[in-house]
């Protein structure tokens, strides 16, 4: 009970696990992300976590900087209906919007904290 | 439909900038908000003492109490709502209804930043990490990657290109070489190629099609429209006003290419009477190239997913058939971090017929559009001239 009224540390607790949790509605039945203590969509505070299985398409992406230092900022939306923010990996060909891609979950390392990731389907990498 | 209470209730009677550009290390936000205000109050023939309404972001924490103490003004309405880009055309609207409910007399609203001079101080102000973090990790560089995503979105939902995007950039530069206080008044004109070869900060913006970085502030200055007769400056009168807000953080914005503009100018329209089609002058906040053009389809002077087609051609340039951001913007005017207040300070002048080589012939009625956080807080303000009452 405790941990679910603290949805940063379950979130969080799930990306040291390799896991990506998300939030259903028991009353709307609707996805949402990021989890919270009540639902954004109809108010309703019977929830329920559950873990994506992290396949989905790429809604939105921009590449920062340029060169070797440079790295992909996407918006992902999941099947299971809801959307986050991640990086897309890709060491293959260069990523584009619509692009299916899949979770790949990244420990934690020195500051930078236990992430998930995601990469084009079908690439190598 | 009856006539809304606010329409005209109110009027803008002093608008100023502070010192803009480089301010040196020595000065400080909150010294930029009163010396606008100051320049803003003489200009309507009040001073401090006249008000009593204080609606102030000019850094720290509390900014609202740091001024009305710096001011030595005791305000009897408090304001002040940090709601980002678009607070100060915010702060327009509920100032009007509270002169319009008689809980205030002569509201001041002001603003002061100093991103530039903050980065020659020994003890710059902290920046603090906010929790809970669900997009940091992933290392957006905030602000700017948050529009590079929106605009990403729109060339593939519509077939917008970088060389529309580049003229948004190119109409904004030419306005500020008409402006004498803009940061770029002196820099040559911009061609599509400048705004294409300049490096990529988060693609596909480039540095080009990013606003400046600048010092400054501004103050605007209200009272009720029968008060506003009887002073100094022309008055500028509140027609509309609308507000909304549907998200902060990029991610969770429902769909990138339509922002919460539409139902803010939907409001503001309706209040004032009016339509895209009435309005003679657009000062609207151009933090990067695709504001202005996912903006324009969204406060209704183009349809969704033609904002990039109708912003060529020079049609919001200086001589163009709808003129835009005509200060020259954030993109090449003024840009301290939050620039909605200088959406209305511009179109006052415009009202007033002051604003020099500038000037848009017979404008008498304004649209300002202000934006906050990533597309997320959206107000809209139409302003007109006794005339359009």
């Amino acid at each position: 009970m405790f941990t679910e009224l603290a949805p940063y540390r379950n979130f969080r607790d799930g990306l040291v696990a390799g896991q990506l949790r998300y939030m259903q509605c028991e009353g709307c039945n609707q996805p949402f992300f990021y989890p919270r203590v009540v639902c954004p969509h109809c108010g309703g505070t019977k929830l329920a976590w559950h873990t994506s299985a992290g396949e989905g398409a790429i809604y939105s992406l921009s590449t920062i900087g340029e060169g070797e230092a440079s790295y992909i900022v996407a918006l992902v939306d999941l099947d299971e209906g809801f959307r986050v923010m991640s990086n897309v990996e890709s060491t293959g060909e260069a990523p584009a919007i619509g692009d299916r891609v899949r979770a790949r979950a990244v420990e934690a390392r020195e500051t930078v904290p236990a992430r998930i990731v995601f990469d084009l389907m079908g690439s190598a990498s | 439909m009856s006539r809304n209470q606010l329409r005209g209730a109110t009027a803008i009677v002093g608008v100023a900038e502070s010192d803009l550009g480089d301010v040196g290390p020595d000065r400080y936000p909150i010294d930029l908000a009163a010396q606008a205000s100051v320049r803003a109050l003489t200009e309507a023939g009040l001073t401090t003492t006249d008000v009593d309404a204080v609606y102030a972001i000019a850094g720290g924490f509390m900014p609202n109490l740091s001024f009305g103490e710096y001011m030595g003004i005791r305000p009897r309405i408090s304001g002040g709502t940090n709601i980002g880009g678009s607070s100060f055309l915010s702060h327009v609207y509920h100032a009007a209804m509270a002169l319009e409910a008689g809980q205030c007399d002569v509201a001041l609203i002001a603003y002061g930043s100093t991103p530039r001079a903050d980065r020659q101080r020994k003890d710059p102000p902290p920046s603090l990490p906010e929790y809970p973090a669900y997009q940091a990790p992933y290392r957006p560089r905030d602000p700017v990657t948050g529009y590079a995503l929106a605009t990403a979105r729109h060339m593939h939902q519509y077939g917008t290109t970088r060389e529309q995007l580049a003229d948004v950039a190119i109409a904004a530069r030419d306005w500020a070489r008409l402006n004498p206080v803009a940061f770029s008044h002196d820099k040559p004109a911009l061609t599509r190629e400048d705004v294409l070869a300049s490096p990529m900060v988060s693609s596909p913006l480039t540095v080009r099609d990013c606003c400046l970085v600048t010092d400054g502030g501004g103050a605007l200055v209200m009272t009720r429209a029968d008060r506003a007769r009887h002073l100094a400056a022309k008055p500028a009168y509140l027609l509309g006003a609308g507000e909304a807000h549907w998200h902060r953080q990029i991610s969770q914005m429902p769909d990138l290419t339509v922002t919460a503009a539409t139902e803010s100018s939907a409001r503001a329209y309706a209040m004032a009477g009016l339509g895209a089609g009435d309005i003679d002058v657009v000062q609207l906040y151009d933090a990067f190239t695709i504001n202005t053009v996912m903006f324009l389809e969204d406060l209704g002077f183009c349809a969704k997913g033609e904002g990039g087609a109708f912003v060529g051609g020079g049609r919001i340039a200086p001589g163009g058939a709808l003129p835009v951001n005509t200060n020259g913007g954030g993109l090449s005017y003024c840009h301290p971090g939050m620039y909605g207040i200088f959406t209305a300070i511009e179109a006052v002048r415009q009202l007033r017929g002051e604003a020099g080589a500038r000037q848009v012939a017979d404008a008498e009625i304004a649209l300002c559009h202000g934006n906050g956080g990533q597309f997320s807080s959206q107000v809209t303000a139409i302003l007109g001239v006794e005339a359009a009452l």
